[in-house]
């Protein structure tokens, strides 16, 4: 099989939209905190999380548009698909709530980010391997921030600590479909593409329960009901209003140049 | 009225110096706040190491700081000013030395 395969083709422009629909939401709901984080070192922390985000959108939008081969750019697939159209997990579009949720949504997606860019390193597609080697750079940097933090705040005040506690219960729902593979066709496995989600849990769930734990932050029940659709194209009510905010000047006024 | 750092809610005051080549200094480049070594050493990569050719960065809590005060100007350092003999300025640096 090659990339030139109708079926690997459009099966490799899905999944490229999934990574590059993470990124792209998950930054621009970081960069909401521009302006209003608590103080202003963390301010610019989030910032440049934020970019770092969008700057992996860019990748692998542009390179979903280059697979697809019907001409769209990056922003095309940005700014002119709907919410139906969207491929994120729905952990990604999820409102800032509070700096803990903030915070922990972070820790929990950068830590899934991680084990999966490291995987994707190895992918016979070689732009993609190189994608995911400079997104690796940059999440294992977020990862060790937002990590501090939890530690910090988990482990911290009365206050501090209830409501990490109550941002984990709250998000816990949404790391389920991270683990699902659902929407990824079984080619991209079977060719070496990628990897399979559901292989990487075990590495996720050990990383992400040591950093909890040392937080003193237990983890959620694991038999509760969990959220999933966001690779498929369902999503919560918050992404529809995130894209209307996200998407009204390119809208407006289509090819806006800076 | 005197500064009462009670009221005070900012975190710990920390000054960051960075190294831009290797073997170089590490120079002063400002200061921020933080709750303590490893979120400072965290925000001074995102304040203000983003741009640069940065190698390396220390922080150092200001308050560990042993500073001159502006009184000490006149008997610190007034007096080598006109015993010219004290600048090394009359040898010639060989060619090929840098950094000085």
């Amino acid at each position: 099989m090659n990339e030139n395969h109708d079926g690997a083709r459009l099966a490799l422009f899905n999944y490229l939209l999934g990574l590059g629909d993470d990124l792209l939401i998950l930054g621009h709901r970081l960069s909401e905190w521009c302006g209003h984080a608590p103080v202003i070192e963390e301010d610019i922390a989030l910032s440049n999380i934020a970019l770092d985000c969008l700057g992996g959108a860019n990748a692998f939008l542009q390179f979903a548009g280059e697979t697809e081969g019907l001409g769209r750019s990056e922003d095309d697939l940005a700014f002119f698909r709907d919410a139906i159209q969207f491929k994120n997990y729905q952990i990604t579009e999820l409102p800032i709530g509070d700096f803990a949720f903030t915070i922990i949504r972070q820790f929990l997606f950068s830590s899934y980010n991680f084990i999966l860019f490291g995987e994707l390193q190895k992918s016979r597609s070689a732009k993609l391997a190189s994608i995911a080697a400079k997104s690796y750079k940059e999440v294992k940097y977020h990862l060790r921030h937002t990590g501090e933090w939890v530690l910090r705040l988990g482990d911290g005040t009365e206050e501090s600590h209830f409501r990490m506690q109550r941002a984990l219960d709250d998000i816990w729902i949404y790391t389920g479909e991270l683990f699902l593979d659902e929407g990824t066709d079984s080619i991209l496995f079977e060719s070496g593409y990628v990897p399979e989600s559901r292989l990487l849990k075990p590495l996720w769930q050990e990383r992400v329960e040591d950093l909890l734990s040392r937080a003193t932050l237990p983890l959620p029940v694991e038999d509760q009901y969990l959220a999933r659709g966001g690779r498929k194209g369902n999503h919560t009510e918050y992404l529809g209003h995130l894209l209307s905010e996200m998407q009204i000047l390119a809208r407006s006024y289509p090819g806006a140049k800076w | 009225m005197p500064f009462n750092s009670s009221n005070d809610t900012q975190w710990v005051l920390w000054e960051v110096f960075l190294q831009e080549t290797p073997g170089g200094p590490h120079i002063h480049a400002g200061s921020l706040h933080a709750v303590d070594a490893e979120m400072a050493i965290q925000n001074a990569r995102d304040v203000y190491a983003r741009r640069g050719p940065v190698r390396s960065i220390w922080v150092v809590a200001s308050e560990d700081i042993t500073a001159t005060s502006p009184q000490d100007k006149d008997s610190f350092f007034d007096p080598a000013d006109d015993k010219i003999y004290r600048h090394p300025q009359f040898y010639k640096v060989p060619k090929g030395v840098r950094g000085v």
